[in-house]
């Protein structure tokens, strides 16, 4: 089920020198929420825009939902002019969402780039036990959301590409390591959000391991409810190719049904 | 006293004369938790053709000032595909429902058109002519009168349906193809389809969207919209379906001022999905603003 209504701000924080977060209240909307989905926005500001912008849902306090971001082009850039009250236009919650329900033998392991971690925070808060995060960026001020993991419990495991937090090198370094420590008494399932690169990088671990992993992908979107066929991805299901719809089918994909182009 | 917004074109009874445009509102279901389908005069679902078709590579949509331009390159589950899993949902809503056909050739049109003949709830059949003619180069059949009149015409001939053309922008006189469409069997005429156009990223020098070029629409294709309607009531009788960059009542009613008997809501549904319904309240409120009975009283009502 999903909504449309407008929320109005009721925090907008800056999160380090490049990341913000954007909290409205949103009655109808929040409270059917699930982590991994995201919502569609539209504001005033940016009114000549024809198409709304997605963002991950990052937390769900109440009536209040939250998105983490980067001013990253036009959009996000007049998202930075929102003040407390101002509204905003949400189309929500869309998209399937994070599977749930972990056989209690496995490890939950979160793999986020940058601040794709947003919705893994949001499905660590909603799972019944602990596991690990490794989180990659380009330098120490993407990292974001270690230690509001370290306070839930969780291990958090940081690399970067610059060495300037955690190990140098990419996340699958700091992944590698500790799969190869941990592999005889622990059987992971995989969580991420990131760049098609990564998603690819942890699948086949997965695959390779016997394991799952749960990829959250990315893909321009238009009207983000299934109807435009814009955002399609090839993937196999029942051993059949077809195409899916990132915004409806997904965005969250099991490894094993995604097929890479490129 | 309540102006009625009731229409009956080329023979389909709609509540009102507002509808959601062809590949803006999938197949029904997809919208159905922000739009009550039944307060909708029609929804033309997304184009059909005989068999399951995949559609472009990605990236296939970019927004550009004032619009979009898309290439999806017309993906769906085909015919049967189609009536086996979104018409027992569409019957069960009060409202038109007309189908999208496409063709890569005459045939292909022919035989798509057979096959809705006569089944349950489908109410009209809009023929998507701006496709590639496999077997005449690749040329879009909807940009000569020649080929323009063989589909009409090849579809014609296979249902008893009402058949509406979609014409396509791009042509030097629409009156001419609005014509032969009529001369040829057509109940009524929608347009206009989207406009040609390209956009690509300076810094790497391609093209923004994998098939290279695609169709624009939005608010920007709205007055040369206007005027091209405006053009093809001149030059027929038979009603037209008005589509083109409508955000607002006001587009809707100026459409209809200028010739089209209905309108149909595109790309504003994925902008805001609610815009149909604003559709309908406001022209319901500018018909009682105007002392007008019923909505019909609009359409060709242009002072010149």
């Amino acid at each position: 089920m999903m909504r449309i209504e407008n929320g109005t701000v009721v925090g907008h924080d800056a999160m380090g020198p490049d990341y913000r977060v954007l909290t409205l209240k949103l009655p109808d909307v929040a409270p059917l929420a699930k982590p991994g989905q995201f919502i569609h926005l539209r504001l005033a500001q940016l009114h000549d825009a024809v198409l709304r912008r997605p963002f991950s849902i990052y937390r769900v306090d109440g009536n209040h939902l939250s998105i983490l971001y980067k001013t990253v082009g036009r959009g996000t850039a007049s998202m930075q002019t929102l003040r407390l009250n101002d509204t905003a236009s949400v189309v929500g919650p869309l998209g399937n969402g994070f599977p749930l329900d972990l056989a209690d033998s496995l490890t939950p392991v979160l793999v986020a780039g940058g601040y794709g971690v947003a919705p893994l925070y949001f499905l660590a808060r909603k799972m019944t036990r602990r596991g690990i995060l490794f989180i990659g960026g380009a330098k120490a001020a993407d990292i974001l959301l270690a230690d509001e993991f370290r306070a839930l419990d969780w291990e958090v495991q940081v690399a970067t590409d610059d060495g300037s937090l955690g190990v140098k090198g990419l996340v699958t370094v700091a992944l590698d390591a500790w799969l190869a420590a941990s592999a005889p008494h622990t059987q992971p399932e995989f969580f991420a959000c990131g760049p098609n690169g990564m998603l690819k990088a942890v699948g086949d671990r997965a695959i390779g391991g016997n394991q799952k992993a749960w990829l959250s992908l990315d893909r321009h979107m238009g009207c983000g409810v299934g109807a435009c066929l814009a955002c399609v991805q090839k993937v196999r299901l029942s051993g059949q190719e077809t195409l899916a719809r990132v915004c409806k089918d997904g965005p969250i994909f099991e490894a094993r049904d995604v097929i890479w182009e490129n | 006293m309540t102006p009625t917004l009731d229409i009956t074109l080329a023979g389909i009874q709609m509540k009102n004369p507002v509808m959601v445009a062809s590949g803006t509102f999938g197949y029904g279901p997809e919208y159905a938790d922000l739009v009550d389908l039944n307060q909708l005069g029609a929804i033309v679902v997304k184009g059909i053709s005989l068999e399951p078709w995949g559609g472009n590579k990605t990236p296939r949509m970019v927004e550009v000032s004032g619009g979009l331009i898309n290439a999806i390159g017309l993906q769906n589950p085909g015919v049967a595909g189609f009536i086996g899993k979104y018409m027992p949902f569409l019957r069960k809503h009060d409202l038109a429902v007309i189908v999208n056909i496409w063709g890569k050739t005459l045939e292909e049109y022919a035989e798509v058109a057979a096959q809705f003949d006569g089944v349950e709830g489908v109410h009209a059949l809009e023929i998507n002519i701006s496709c590639p003619n496999v077997k005449a180069g690749g040329s879009s059949f909807g940009t000569t009168l020649e080929s323009t009149a063989k589909v009409v015409a090849a579809v014609r001939a296979k249902t008893k349906l009402p058949i509406i053309p979609k014409l396509a922008p791009n042509v030097s006189d629409i009156g001419a193809f609005a014509k032969v469409c009529e001369d040829n069997g057509a109940d009524a005429l929608s347009l206009i389809n989207s406009f040609p156009a390209m956009a690509i990223d300076i810094e790497t020098r391609r093209p923004i969207l994998a098939n290279i070029s695609g169709g624009l629409s939005g608010p920007a294709i709205h007055p040369i919209a206007v005027k091209l309607v405006y053009e093809a009531a001149k030059a027929v009788k038979i009603p037209l379906i008005a589509l083109g960059g409508i955000t607002s009542a006001k587009d809707a009613i100026e459409f209809m001022i200028a010739g089209a008997s209905a309108v149909a809501v595109g790309t504003a549904n994925f902008t805001e999905p609610l815009t149909a319904l604003h559709v309908i309240d406001g022209l319901r409120d500018y018909l009682v603003r105007n002392n007008m009975s019923r909505v019909q009283e609009l359409v060709r009502s242009i002072r010149i």
